[in-house]
C-alpha cells in the first residue's frame, strides 16, 4: 500500500473513533430520554434523532455547511469563542460521522434501556439508592451489551461515511480524505481499479474486526457476570 | 420505633382508604387478594405516592399530602423484600448484599454488618455465587439479607414466600421468626396465609376491600379473620417430648397438647394453629376416643356463618379457641353461649408450618 493510501486508513480509524467516543455520552442520554421520558416534545426528539437516517446524506452534510462552517452562526461563533474549527477539517469528518451515525447508536442503546426490568431499579431506590446511582450501577451495567452494539454500529457507518463527509469538508488528502473518499477518488482515475479493490478489501476486513471484537466483548462481559 | 399510616388512594374503580399503627415486631397486613395489601406496602416503601393522607415513622413524617411533603423511596430508610426476590443479576450475592450499604451513611436503623446477617440467614456459603444459580428459597433469604444491610428502620415484605413451595417457605419461615425476635427491626408483612400469620405474626392488621376491618393481637384477631379455614392460635411451651411415639407435648393456657413431633428442644415457644374445622365439641368428657388432645372450655358466642355452619368461640381457661360446626349439630347439642363443653383435636391436625 502506498503512503497516501495508509494515511487514509489511519485517517478513517482516527474519525470513527472520534466520532464514536465523543457521541456515546449524548447517545446514552438521548436513548434514555427516548425511554424513559415523558415529556412534552418526545416524539419531536424521536424525529429530530432519526432524520440522519432518512435524509441524503449529501443533504446532512449541506446543512452542517451551512450552519457549522466559517460563515455559519454556529461555525462562526466556536472558531471565534473557542478556536474550534470544524470545516475543512479532519474534526469536521467526526462530527459528519457522528451525526449520520447518531441514530443507529441510540436505537441499540434504546432497545436496550427499554429492556431493562424497571422493578430491579426499584429496588435499588428502597436500598437508599437516589436516581442517578440507580442509572449508574443497575441501569447502565445491564444495558451494557446494548451499548457496545450502538457504539460499534456508529463506528461501521462512520468507517463507511462518505456523501455528509465530502459535502461538508471535501475531500482533502491527509486531513479530511477517509477511505471511502480516496476509494471514490481512485475510481475516477484511469488505472486506479487496484488501489481501489485493495482499499476495499481493507475496509471489509476493518469491518470485521470491529464485528469480531464486539462480539468478543459481549461474551467477556457475560463470563464475567457468571463468574462475579 | 412505629408506623403510622393514614391513607386514601384510589386507582380506577378500587379505593383504598387504611389507617393504623405498626408497632414493634411484625405486624401482618392480611386479607385476600384484591384487598390492597401491596398497593399499601407499596405506599409506605414509596413506590406510589398516595392522593392523600400522612405516613409517619417514629413521628417523623414520610409523605403528609396536605402539606406537599413526600420523602422519596431512597431517603426513606425502609426496607423492602418484594415476592419476586429482585436480585440485582449483573452482581454477586456478596455485592448484592452490600448495595444498601453504601447509602446506609448515619445513624438510625438497626445495626448490622455482613457476618452477622450472613449468620442470620445461612447464606455464606452462597456470598460468591450469581444470582441466576439460586433456587428462590435460597434468593428470599439473600434479598432479605440485602433489605437488613440497608440498616433499615422498618421492614417491608410482600408475600415472600408466595412463589416458593412448602419445603422452601418451611426453610424460610425460621429465618423471619429470627429476624423478628433477634434483630430489633419492625416488619410489616403482607400475606393471605392463615398459617403464615398465625405462626410470624405479633399484630394483624386484617384488610377488606381497601379498608382496614380490624386490628390487633394476633390471638385476638386471627379467630376473627373471615378466611375459609378460620381458626386459633396458641401460645405454648415444649413440655417435653414422646420419643416412644414421635410426639411432643406442649403447655398452652388452655391445657396439655400432643402434636407430632417438632423439631425444638424442650422449653422452646411454639404456637400452635388450630383450624375451626379441625375442632370438635362434645357435651361430656369423651372417653376411648383416638384423638389425643380434650380441651375443656365454655361457650363464649356462636355466629352462624351460613345457613349451614356455625363458628363457636369457645373460652378454655382464657384463650381463645374455635370450632366451626353444622348448624344441625348446634341444634341437637343445645350449644348456646356459658355452655360447657369439650374441644376434641386430633394430634395429626397439627402441621409443622
Amino acid at each position: 500500500m502506498t503512503p497516501e493510501e495508509w494515511t487514509a486508513v489511519r485517517l478513517s480509524l482516527l474519525i470513527a473513533t472520534t466520532a464514536t467516543f465523543a457521541s456515546l455520552p449524548f447517545g446514552i442520554a438521548v436513548a434514555w430520554l427516548l425511554a424513559r421520558g415523558r415529556f412534552w416534545g418526545r416524539s419531536l426528539l424521536d424525529t429530530l434523532v432519526h432524520l440522519p437516517l432518512i435524509m441524503p446524506p449529501v443533504v446532512t452534510g449541506y446543512l452542517l455547511l451551512l450552519s457549522f462552517g466559517r460563515r455559519g452562526p454556529v461555525g462562526s461563533f466556536l472558531a471565534e469563542e473557542f478556536g474550534i474549527v470544524f470545516s475543512f477539517r479532519w474534526t469536521g469528518a467526526a462530527l459528519a460521522c457522528a451525526i449520520m451515525g447518531f441514530p443507529l447508536m441510540v436505537r441499540a442503546i434504546r432497545l436496550s434501556i427499554e429492556a431493562v426490568d424497571q422493578r430491579l431499579e426499584a429496588a435499588a431506590g428502597t436500598l437508599g439508592a437516589n436516581p442517578l446511582w440507580v442509572f449508574a450501577t443497575v441501569t447502565l451495567p445491564l444495558c451494557l451489551p446494548g451499548i457496545i452494539a450502538g457504539a460499534i454500529l456508529a463506528f461501521a457507518k462512520s468507517m463507511g461515511e462518505f456523501g455528509a463527509t465530502i459535502t461538508f469538508v471535501s475531500n482533502i488528502p491527509g486531513e479530511t480524505q477517509t477511505l471511502p473518499s480516496l476509494i471514490y477518488t481512485l475510481t475516477q482515475v484511469p488505472g486506479g481499479d487496484a488501489a481501489a479493490m485493495r482499499l476495499t478489501l481493507v475496509s471489509i476486513a476493518i469491518s470485521m474486526l470491529a464485528l469480531l471484537g464486539s462480539e468478543l466483548l459481549a461474551k467477556r462481559i457475560g463470563a464475567r457476570r457468571q463468574t462475579a | 420505633m412505629s408506623l403510622d399510616i393514614d391513607v386514601d388512594h384510589r386507582r380506577g374503580n378500587f379505593r383504598l382508604q387504611a389507617r393504623f399503627t405498626a408497632a414493634p415486631g411484625l405486624t401482618a397486613l392480611f386479607g385476600r387478594s384484591g384487598s390492597g395489601k401491596t398497593s399499601l406496602v407499596n405506599i409506605a416503601g414509596g413506590l406510589i405516592r398516595p392522593d392523600r393522607g400522612r405516613i409517619a415513622i417514629d413521628g417523623q413524617t414520610l409523605v403528609d399530602t396536605e402539606r406537599g411533603v413526600c420523602v422519596p423511596a431512597h431517603r426513606r430508610r425502609i426496607g423492602y423484600v418484594f415476592q419476586d426476590s429482585r436480585l440485582f443479576p449483573h452482581l454477586s450475592v456478596r455485592r448484592n448484599l452490600l448495595y444498601g450499604r453504601w447509602f446506609a451513611r448515619g445513624d438510625g436503623g438497626a445495626a448490622a454488618d455482613l457476618g452477622s446477617v450472613v449468620e442470620l440467614l445461612g447464606i455464606g456459603h452462597l456470598l460468591e455465587r450469581d444470582p441466576d444459580s439460586l433456587s428462590g428459597g435460597e434468593k428470599q433469604r439473600v434479598a432479605i439479607g440485602r433489605a437488613l444491610l440497608a440498616r433499615p428502620r422498618l421492614v417491608l415484605m410482600d408475600e415472600p414466600l408466595a412463589s416458593l413451595d412448602e419445603a422452601r417457605r418451611a426453610e424460610i419461615l425460621p429465618f423471619i421468626e429470627r429476624l423478628r425476635d433477634e434483630a430489633g427491626v419492625p416488619i410489616l408483612y403482607v400475606s393471605h396465609s392463615v398459617a403464615e400469620v398465625a405462626r410470624l405474626a405479633t399484630t394483624v392488621v386484617i384488610l377488606s376491600e381497601g379498608t382496614v376491618a380490624a386490628v390487633g393481637p394476633v390471638q385476638d384477631i386471627l379467630p376473627m379473620a373471615d378466611a375459609a379455614d378460620g381458626g386459633a392460635v396458641l401460645e405454648a411451651r415444649i413440655v417435653r417430648h414422646d420419643e416412644t411415639f414421635h410426639l411432643s407435648v406442649l403447655e398452652s393456657a388452655a391445657g396439655e397438647l400432643q402434636v407430632p413431633r417438632l423439631d425444638a428442644p424442650a422449653g422452646a415457644h411454639v404456637r400452635a394453629y388450630i383450624r375451626a374445622r379441625d375442632v370438635m365439641l362434645s357435651l361430656r368428657p369423651p372417653e376411648d376416643i383416638s384423638a389425643l388432645n380434650v380441651l375443656a372450655g365454655r361457650i363464649a358466642s356462636i355466629s352462624a356463618t351460613t345457613n349451614a355452619q356455625a363458628d363457636v368461640r369457645l373460652d378454655c381457661s382464657g384463650a381463645v379457641l374455635m370450632a366451626r360446626l353444622t348448624a344441625k349439630s348446634v341444634d341437637r347439642l343445645a350449644l348456646a353461649p356459658g355452655r360447657p363443653v369439650y374441644a376434641v383435636v386430633k394430634s395429626m391436625s397439627f402441621e409443622r408450618s
